[in-house]
């Protein structure tokens, strides 16, 4: 594996006029704002793992070729993204730490990646509700994390959006087709919709570590952004003739290491090869 | 952002010789992603733009260019670098015409792009016929860079190189 030089341009300039505000160099020497940098960038990275690992499950397994196709592309989308993030935590660790030992001999509590992604493939609906739901979250993400502080976050963000606004599209287009389709796509959809709605507001949800990286400028706040969040999501479901949840209590836990059922079964097919044969490489 | 490198012919020739390999007909200067070779006597570093994020083309380009300067006796070392981001208009003129010529229709500009992938405007021109009454068939094709098209003249499929900007 190649290593990722930082970016040495600072030259990358968001859409909004917030000024950037440059990382003081000393920052890292103080074991905390390490620890919390790792943490947040793990909160942001694992949900590329884990969703990109679950869209993995359904190659050779889509619907037809083309979703299939599309949505294995949209895998290595995300699995390409996480590699880059793990390399600059590894980067920042300093020890003998590689991207894959971060992502393949974590246990369970230490993935940080929200319950949403990690919800299993039920049935198609369920896979691009799932999608839509965190693609339209990562689009505006990255939009707002192109003001990071840290310019290789920027850096990241500025690259990473391109292919998150094309993966909102193709979600986005198969929600409009399956909700505004046939009966039985339609009962599905809403299905898909009413059970994985409980899991968005997570994507908003502050850990000690994000709210520690806000306060000196390397994370985005991302509760500016929930708003437009939620607009746009019921924009889509209205024209997708789906109807949108009531719901006052929604699931949180996976930011703090705390997963649902689903997240053992899908560590354990993900570790496998590394737990059997440690330190394997292609 | 097409980089003329100040390197000698030889060298040239050596990069050059680095085909993408799941485009075998084009070449890495021509794909746009080499940003910078610096020559130290036998050293050779490289800079290196990745295309899409999660490219496994990446890697064997990195591996094939280092291959590739042992054989001539020298000592290649590969760094990617994440910005600025890789686009499609760093595709050379020559890059294009390999595409074309090998069945892939190279990318529009970003705003013909958009009309043609979301707003279904025909204007992606078939490679076997030449004819614009083409349709999208599937957003994703063989590879995370290209979509699936079909010409309704003449019904050959071909893959559309998308716009990435």
């Amino acid at each position: 594996m190649k290593q990722i030089n930082n970016p040495t341009s600072t030259s990358i300039s968001g859409s909004t006029s917030s000024p950037i505000r440059e990382l003081n160099p000393q920052f890292l020497e103080s074991k905390e704002n390490k620890q919390h940098l790792i943490d947040y960038l793990l909160g942001v990275a694992d949900n590329y793992l884990i969703l990109g690992q679950r869209l993995g499950e359904l190659c050779g397994h889509g619907p037809n070729l083309e979703p299939d196709i599309a949505i294995t592309n949209i895998s290595l989308d995300l699995l390409g993204q996480v590699r880059s993030y793990y390399q600059y935590i590894a980067q920042i660790k300093g020890d003998k730490t590689t991207e894959d030992d971060i992502a393949f001999l974590r246990t369970e509590r230490e993935y940080k990646n929200v319950l949403l992604v990690e919800q299993p493939n039920t049935d198609f609906a369920y896979i691009i509700v799932r999608q839509y739901f965190f693609d339209v979250y990562n689009r505006l993400f990255l939009n707002a994390l192109q003001q990071s502080g840290d310019e290789t976050l920027r850096a990241l963000a500025f690259k990473g959006i391109k292919e998150a606004s094309y993966h909102e599209r193709f979600s986005g287009d198969w929600l409009k087709r399956l909700g505004d389709g046939t009966e039985e796509s339609k009962v599905k959809t809403q299905e898909a919709v009413n059970n994985l709605w409980i899991f968005t507001e997570e994507l908003f949800h502050k850990t000690e570590a994000d709210q520690s990286m806000i306060e000196v400028g390397v994370a985005i706040d991302m509760t500016q952004f929930k708003e437009l969040y939620y607009e746009k999501i019921k924009e889509q479901l209205t024209i997708a003739a789906i109807e949108i949840p009531e719901v006052e209590y929604f699931q949180k836990g996976g930011k703090q290491g705390i997963h649902s059922e689903h997240m053992g079964f899908l560590l354990s097919e993900m570790q496998y090869m590394q737990r059997t044969y440690p330190d394997s490489r292609w | 952002m097409i980089q003329n490198f100040n390197i000698s012919s030889k060298l040239k020739e050596i990069l050059e010789s680095v085909m993408d390999p799941e485009i075998p007909v084009l070449n890495v200067v021509d794909l746009g992603v080499i940003r910078n070779v610096q020559v130290n006597g036998k050293e050779i570093t490289i800079k290196l733009t990745p295309t899409y994020s999660g490219c496994p083309a990446m890697d064997v380009i990195g591996d094939d260019l280092e291959r590739a300067f042992e054989k001539e006796g020298y000592s290649a070392h590969i760094q990617l670098i994440m910005s600025p981001p890789w686009t499609t208009d760093w595709i050379t003129d020559r890059g294009r015409k390999a595409l074309e010529d090998y069945g892939i229709a190279a990318p529009l500009d970003e705003t013909a792009d958009k009309d043609v992938l979301l707003n279904e405007k025909k204007l992606v021109k078939c490679t076997n016929c030449g004819s614009t009454n083409t349709k999208l068939v599937s957003q994703f094709g063989s590879t995370a860079c290209k979509a699936m098209f079909q010409c309704e003249d003449c019904h050959e499929p071909f893959d559309y190189f998308k716009c990435l900007k």
